[in-house]
């Protein structure tokens, strides 16, 4: 059938409502709803400006102080103590890679337990996956308070914390990674003799290690951006000196870290791409990429 | 039997070939090795990162946790759970608070998000001036970490939870807009041809064609993100932006053991009702089969 637009006229337009109401105007009963929720958000949202004494004037206020510490900030300056900065900054980066590769490690053991096709039991899948539900639960800079106050200030307890918070984290990746592979080489392995522990070696491990792989490299770059904040609460990096500067009002030394940062983790970030197209030449769309 | 001669008479070439793509991959796999056997180094040395202080440490983090754990004795169990929880009606209102301020940072950061994921988008830009614009504000915002802002906001609007709201949203408008905008240009073209042949204005095009695309990944992206808003607004009140974690902090500092534990087990239900809340409003939404 040939589509001539010159025959829509208001009449075309009168008999297509006719035949499809519900296209022109939708039931009363799902707009009424769409209405009913967008009040409820709307009524819940002044709630919340109401609770938290958002007036306008304290706002205007605000925003007014905002403006004047953003033109404090330029030019940004790192005075005498350049190579401190980057000196925090490396281990920022440092604590974010070792921390992820310990935690890549751990977690591939109570990664595969937690997959349904390799632990049948249930409870004991259940325990485990709650348990590192409890790991990714807490943030990670309620770790590093904890670890702060029970080893010590330093970046050893910011390691720690991204180690316990992440290990959580990519054990649920690698699980669901796992139960995603197809069943049947598992099956040939165990079909040639070999033994439960051989058919994850060699029909569940290859099928998941670009996914596993890629959920390591999206972690270590998140690890970058967190690790920055975990001296905030003394354990270790760059955090120190940026909650420090802020308290102190330095702006223009804090507005150097800030752009320092963002230089950082645009690096790291490249880096991670190259690695990410180098090993697993996309294989893996980049489902996990971005969501930070 | 000539050609079976002649395929003899390759072997040799095969051998050579395939020892020499061996010879080359396992030089790769050393120079590749090597390189992250450095790395891992380098990362330990600038982390202060030796095993012996962890061997050192590990046993003193499971001293402090138990040190947190109340003591429970069977008969006096009701009232052993008053006293280990002698803070709930306050510590609720602080999670009520905590909730809150997710619920309204990722709300204005959705919107934020809205406002500037359509120009942000490849398909869908503008001008190259908004297109970059858009694209930098989201980069930054997603890139700077909730706490700086918070710390930084703290300043500008005073202590309370504003400071938390606002950090969120910039933050949760960053990481939602990339999103977004990713989901934008992935859309089908066809209706927004469409729309511009019969002369639609650009904002038209978004509403009515782009927007039905979108809205279902939308929904789903700022339902998780709002999952992640939890867990942060649970610790912008280390620097005093509201929550409960103000509360916690001092819990912390001042050694009030039992006051951790028990804050920690309601702030991880609480993030489990809410995870679990938000998968189920998920699939009411959109669906189980749109769910990738």
């Amino acid at each position: 059938m040939m589509l001539r637009l010159q025959a829509v006229d208001a009449a075309a337009i009168e008999r297509a409502r006719r035949a499809a109401p519900v296209v022109f105007t939708p039931p009363w009963r799902i707009s009424l709803g769409l209405y009913a929720v967008a009040l409820v958000l709307t009524g819940l949202a002044g709630y919340c400006l109401w609770l938290f004494n958002a007036s306008p004037l304290r706002i205007w206020n605000g925003l007014g102080q905002l403006g004047t510490t953003l033109m404090q900030m330029f030019p940004p300056t790192a005075g005498e103590m350049f190579w401190d900065f980057m000196a925090a900054m490396a281990q920022t980066v440092g604590m974010a890679f070792i921390g992820t590769v310990v935690a890549a490690i751990l977690a591939v053991p109570l990664g595969m337990l937690g997959a349904r096709n390799v632990l049948p039991n249930w409870l004991a899948r259940f325990l485990l996956r709650r348990s590192s539900d409890v790991l990714r639960g807490v943030d990670q800079l309620i770790w590093a308070l904890i670890f702060v106050r029970a080893v010590g200030l330093g970046p050893l307890a910011g390691i720690l914390a991204i180690i316990v918070s992440d290990t959580g984290t990519l054990a649920k990746l690698y699980s669901e990674a796992v139960e995603n592979t197809d069943r049947k080489s598992v099956d040939g392995v165990r079909a040639c003799g070999g033994g439960p522990l051989l058919g994850v070696r060699f029909g569940i491990l290859p099928q998941v290690l670009p996914v596993m792989l890629s959920s390591v490299l999206y972690i270590f770059e998140s690890n970058t951006r967190s690790a920055t904040i975990l001296g905030i609460v003394g354990a270790g990096g760059i955090g120190f000196f940026l909650s420090d500067r802020i308290r102190t009002m330095n702006w223009e030394e804090t507005s150097f870290i800030i752009v320092l940062i963002l230089v950082t983790v645009y690096l790291i970030d490249g880096l991670s791409k190259a690695i990410r197209t180098r090993l697993i030449s996309g294989k893996v769309a980049g489902g996990l990429t971005g969501l930070h | 039997m000539g050609a079976s001669q002649a395929l003899t008479s390759k072997v040799p070439m095969f051998e050579r070939q395939f020892q020499q793509l061996q010879s080359q991959r396992r030089r790769s796999t050393l120079l590749y090795g090597g390189i992250f056997a450095l790395a891992l180094l380098l990362s330990a040395w600038v982390g202060e990162f030796n095993p012996i202080k962890v061997i050192e440490g590990l046993p003193r983090v499971g001293e402090y946790l138990m040190k947190t754990l109340p003591k429970l004795g069977i008969h006096t169990l009701w009232h052993d759970l008053g006293e280990w929880f002698w803070g709930l009606p306050k510590w609720l209102k602080l999670l009520w608070e905590t909730v809150l301020i997710a619920y309204l940072g990722t709300l204005l950061g959705t919107l934020g998000a809205l406002a500037l994921s359509f120009d942000a988008a490849d398909n869908l830009k503008r001008h190259a001036a908004s297109y970059w614009i858009s694209r930098r504000v989201l980069e930054v915002s997603r890139t700077v970490p909730e706490l700086v802002f918070a710390l930084i906001f703290v300043f500008a609007f005073g202590l309370g939870p504003l400071a938390g709201v606002l950090a969120i949203a910039i933050h949760s408008m960053g990481g939602n807009g990339k999103l977004f905008a990713e989901a934008v240009e992935n859309i089908d073209m066809k209706p927004v041809d469409g729309l511009r042949a019969a002369g639609a204005s650009w904002l038209q095009t978004v509403r009515f064609a782009v927007l039905p695309q979108v809205l279902p990944n939308f929904t789903s992206v700022t339902l998780w993100r709002f999952e992640i808003n939890v867990r942060a607004a649970s610790v912008v009140g280390f620097v005093g932006a509201g929550g409960i974690g103000q509360e916690f902090y001092t819990a912390v500092s001042r050694l009030y053991y039992e006051d951790i534990s028990a804050m920690l087990i309601l702030l991880v239900c609480t993030v489990f009702i809410i995870d679990m809340v938000c998968e189920k409003v998920r699939h009411r939404m959109i669906g189980k089969e749109s769910l990738t």
